[in-house]
């Protein structure tokens, strides 16, 4: 018995001490519980809320592009895709064989959506099949009891309806490269597309537009559970172009009987494009649905080079074409144009002789004789008394040897020579045989055949230094086109001396000698003027020429001259300025001549429908 | 027949007078502290459920209630009769122990449950309860004195290692854990020297790092994401990163009733079992936290003055026994979710679900207040060993 109250005072005394140990135990977890609860809650909200809540990037729209009556060059296609989510089907392969009966899967595809049915998340959907055809999208929407957990997704993708006729001037979309990553994070999202060239990549800001986003509660695995907020973005503007679309269909259509070519066809005035064509073209669907390597080293390796825009960035000798800046050098000068210069077939500097295009010359030839006939005499004469100085400044009033600054990327500026150039870039001093040869267009001086109509442009519309342009405020609808730029400055002739330049350039085309008087325009009122050329591109030798000047159609393909045109219609009061340059086509007047006067009589015949509203011109075949 | 009319009333008035007296001295107080408890428990399931009584709120409810039924007749039984039982219910613990280990060498990887079909049966969790019972026997036999000589120590260590060794080849660190201290504070208790308890810590302080040796490789990564949970958020140490960040965003007043993101959108790991407290910590605050931990409270209040009370050794070791079993419920579970200790597979006991520790709590509960009815009784110290 006295034991065992020992015991109980031990009990007691130890049992105290005991519940001492546990009280403050257990308020070391009421401490805990205080810590994370009261003084580091604000973070672990934070922390809570980054859990919960995750942005959702809404990719915006892409803006149309259209030309200038509102046909869509470039717009949204809807992109139907198949997508099976696994578990909403009680057995994803049996589902696939049935779907299979639809669209026919191969074994990897099979092996590709299983394996991704395994490794993501059940409740992700899994692309079976990108752009489906419409009855395939019909026949899986009939068999839908049958094919639990399948569903059809409408995504847009970039539709160029017009395909190779407008690649050159809008460009193409494509996924986003690694080089193109900026942060934006739009840009990460798996299927964006951005411009890659032409109007696409010119405006790609606009046409883009800015990310709407979604902040959505999802859980632990992702799953969306709600959306919480919603800022829609803000949709891609719509680029409308100065482009006629049925006139760039039928120049790129004339264009493709060369092998390889290019046209610009400009509003004299205003300096808006109207049509701007190069061949070969390529299809630029191709590049946004992802080019196969195949077809993209058949691009790269075709020797007429189809991805270049030649329009804006082939660069040529002008040739004869450039005969009007030395004429208006001359001009400027104060040689009068009625001062002749005798042409026996060639002249003489030091022992060097120049020759002449025509072996036995053209006799007595004056200014406008020697644009008629371009006669090469009268220029390397002329050149020589203005001198290279002289040719150089003209030409540059004219916009050639810089980039226009048209609004396309990929321009390239040409080049006009003198002195400085030559002795900063080859290191040798100018000799006079070079001022000879560039007054006839050729030796150092490149020009791309947007400067050379635009060089059209400026001498035919009143001397004004118009600027080429490609898109326009807003769609056409029915008034007077006014000029979307300020009024141009004048390159300030003296009055005469332009019209006397165009005058010549009427009879290159409509004198019975003129040098394209073979394509001249007959329907009334229609008529145009112009200038052919004819680009060497390589070296006559004495004894070539002694045993006769080999023809072009001996020549290989890459060895012939360009064939170049300038022109302008209507003679009387122009409105457009063409430039045509046929790679290695031949001679000016019989290869580009004829199809500068297509365009430009096709251009005129459409002349009135761009008085018109857009509805009627609106429903051209897109093929 | 007017015999039998006259004897069976008077036996079954009896009987039902005994019974109805035992209910009356039933301590009510700790009955509905285990029933409020009970029921925010329940509230929780419901919560964690997605506010739906399936899959768990409803069945929680059920056996929860069965649970309670159990404890009331188990409170009715004389201390005498627990006496009785302690050493055989020890060792049929001990025995099922053995089978689990036996049919877990034989299934894959770590066996605790025997499945009865029914429900499962975790031997480690009614060892708790055995292992006091078997102690506090021993010690309610052993006089004062006799207990200074260190060899009255050697069997109650024994049988404390048998179970303590069992359940860590299972392996189950935190039950091990549970088991060990308890019976410490028991030995406390009971009276073994102090000395001792100084000889054992400073042990435990040389062992350990030996010890770190045998541990598991998953429960090494434990230990380790506990000490530095950032190292490996989405790994080993998600579980305590998660819990922690829905317990401090629950902030003072908590999210309310269901809206706890961490626990409704499945961020938290075992929201219905283990990390139970973080629905509520999250959902209803620190003041819910700390209003369950003042229920808690008041229950570790009752199990001492039951203990404090009764007049038999016996009765008063059982009770501290028990006490501390449920007080280390406590501490680990919410220590554990809390990100202070590692984790350790410690469930918090009638607001967890599943099914044995609820009934181990439960029986626990039913012995206390068994010894609390019959706190009078004074038990034989001579009691033949079965």
């Amino acid at each position: 018995m006295r034991q065992d109250q020992q015991r109980y005072r031990i009990f007691t005394r130890r049992t105290a001490l005991l519940a001492g140990g546990k009280a403050l135990l257990l308020s070391t977890l009421a401490g805990r519980m205080y810590y994370l609860q009261v003084l580091e809650s604000e973070k672990y909200t934070v922390l809570a809320d980054e859990n919960r809540i995750s942005l959702k990037l809404l990719p915006p729209p892409r803006g149309r592009i259209v030309d200038r009556f509102g046909v869509p060059i470039a717009r949204n296609d809807q992109n139907y895709r198949v997508v099976i989510v696994p578990e909403q089907t009680p057995d994803l392969e049996v589902t696939l064989r049935d779907l299979a009966r639809i669209i026919p899967l191969s074994e990897d595809e099979y092996i590709r959506i299983l394996r991704e049915g395994v490794h993501r998340r059940a409740f992700v959907p899994i692309t079976v099949r990108d752009n489906l055809a419409w009855n395939q999208v019909a026949q899986i929407e009939v068999n839908a009891p049958d094919l639990p957990g399948v569903s059809i997704e409408v995504g847009q993708t970039r539709d160029y309806p017009f395909g190779g006729l407008t690649a050159h001037v809008v460009g193409y979309v494509a996924a986003v490269s690694e080089a193109d990553l900026t942060g934006e994070p739009l840009l990460e999202l798996p299927g964006f597309r951005i411009g890659k060239s032409g109007i696409e990549r010119q405006y790609d800001g606009v046409l883009r537009g800015s990310a709407g986003t979604s902040q959505v509660e999802v859980n632990a695995v992702g799953r969306i559970i709600r959306e919480l907020s919603r800022d829609e973005g803000q949709p891609g503007k719509d680029q409308v172009l100065t482009i006629d679309m049925a006139l760039q269909q039928y120049v790129q259509q004339r264009l493709a009987t060369e092998h390889s070519g290019s046209a610009v066809v400009l509003d004299i005035h205003s300096g808006g494009v109207l049509a701007l064509g190069s061949t070969p073209t390529y299809d630029p669907n191709a590049f946004n649905r992802g080019i196969s390597s195949q077809s993209w080293n058949s691009l790269i390796s075709d020797p007429f080079r189809p991805l270049n825009n030649k329009a804006i960035a082939g660069q040529y000798a002008p040739g004869s074409t450039f005969k009007m800046i030395v004429a208006l050098a001359a001009l400027e000068a104060g040689i009068a144009p009625g001062e002749e210069v005798f042409c026996p077939g060639f002249i003489t500097l030091g022992n060097a002789r120049f020759h002449c295009w025509k072996a036995i010359g053209h006799g007595h030839v004056d200014m406008i004789g020697g644009i008629k006939h371009s006669c090469d005499v009268y220029f390397y004469d002329i050149a020589l008394r203005v001198g290279i100085e002289a040719i150089a400044a003209m030409a540059r009033r004219f916009g050639l040897g810089e980039e226009t600054g048209l609004d396309l990327p990929g321009e390239r500026p040409g080049l006009i020579p003198d002195r400085d150039w030559k002795l900063g870039n080859i290191g040798k001093p100018w000799q006079l045989g070079e001022t000879m040869v560039t007054g006839i267009g050729q030796g150092f001086v490149l020009t791309t055949p947007l400067q050379l109509a635009l060089m059209t442009a400026r001498i035919v519309n009143g001397g004004y230094a118009v600027k080429p342009f490609l898109t326009r405020p807003s769609v056409f609808h029915g008034a007077p086109e006014t000029p979307a730029q300020p009024p141009f400055p004048s390159l300030g002739f003296a009055p005469g001396r332009l019209e006397l330049i165009r005058e010549a350039m009427d009879q290159v085309s409509n004198h019975p000698r003129g040098t394209a008087y073979g394509a001249r325009i007959k329907e009334a009122g229609m008529a145009m003027g112009g200038k052919t050329g004819t680009a060497q591109v390589r070296r006559i030798t004495m004894s070539e020429r002694a045993t006769g000047v080999r023809k072009n159609e001996d020549l290989p393909w890459n060895q012939r001259d360009h064939a170049l045109f300038v022109g302008f219609a209507p003679v009387q009061a122009p409105s457009y300025a063409v430039a045509v340059v046929i790679e290695h086509g031949g001679g000016g007047s019989a290869v580009a001549a004829p199809i500068a006067r297509d365009i430009l009589i096709e251009t005129q015949r459409r002349d009135p429908s761009r008085q018109v509203p857009p509805r009627q011109v609106a429903g051209i075949d897109p093929g | 027949m007017l015999q039998l009319s006259t004897r069976k009333p008077t036996r079954f008035s009896e009987a039902d007078l005994h019974i109805f007296q035992k209910l009356r001295s039933l301590n009510w107080g700790l009955v509905l502290t285990l029933c409020l408890i009970s029921a925010s428990g329940v509230a929780l399931l419901y919560s964690a459920g997605g506010m739906a009584w399936e899959p768990w709120a409803g069945r929680h409810l059920i056996r929860l209630c069965c649970g309670m039924m159990l404890m009331i007749v188990l409170a009715m039984i004389d201390v005498q009769h627990w006496f009785r039982l302690a050493y055989p219910a020890y060792f049929a613990c001990l025995l099922l122990l053995v089978a689990v280990e036996v049919i877990g060498q034989i299934g894959m990887g770590a066996q605790r449950w025997i499945d009865l079909g029914v429900f499962t049966l975790q031997p480690s969790e009614l060892m708790k309860i055995a292992l006091v019972l078997a102690l506090a026997r021993y010690f309610h036999q052993i006089p004062l004195d006799r207990l200074r000589a260190p060899l009255a120590l050697i069997p109650p260590l024994l049988m404390t290692a048998a179970p303590v060794v069992l359940v860590l080849l299972q392996p189950n660190l935190g039950t091990a854990a549970l088991l060990a201290f308890g019976s410490g504070a028991v030995m406390f208790a009971a009276g073994v020297p102090v000395w001792i308890f100084w000889t054992a810590a400073g042990g435990v302080l040389v062992a350990a790092p030996v010890g770190w040796q045998f541990l598991h490789d998953y429960q090494k990564d434990r230990v380790l994401t506990f000490l530095d949970p950032g190292s490996d958020p989405l790994g080993a140490g998600y579980n305590i990163l998660q819990s922690t960040i829905a317990i401090g965003s629950g902030g003072v007043s908590g999210k309310g009733f269901g809206m706890g993101s961490q626990s409704q959108l499945m961020f938290l790991p075992e929201k219905h079992t283990d990390f139970i407290f973080v629905v509520l910590a999250e959902e209803m605050g620190l003041m819910g936290a700390i209003g369950l931990l003042l229920l808690f409270g008041i229950v570790l209040i009752y199990g001492y003055l039951i203990g404090i009370g009764s007049k038999s050794q016996f009765g008063r070791v059982t009770a501290l026994g028990l006490t501390t079993t449920f007080f280390l419920y406590l501490l680990m579970n919410i220590a554990m979710v809390s990100g202070l200790i590692p984790v350790v597979g410690i469930p918090l006991p009638l607001v967890s679900y599943g099914g044995t520790a609820i009934f181990t709590f439960l029986i626990g509960c039913g012995l206390l207040l068994s010894i609390s009815v019959h706190r009078e009784s004074r038990v034989s110290p001579h009691e033949p060993l079965l």
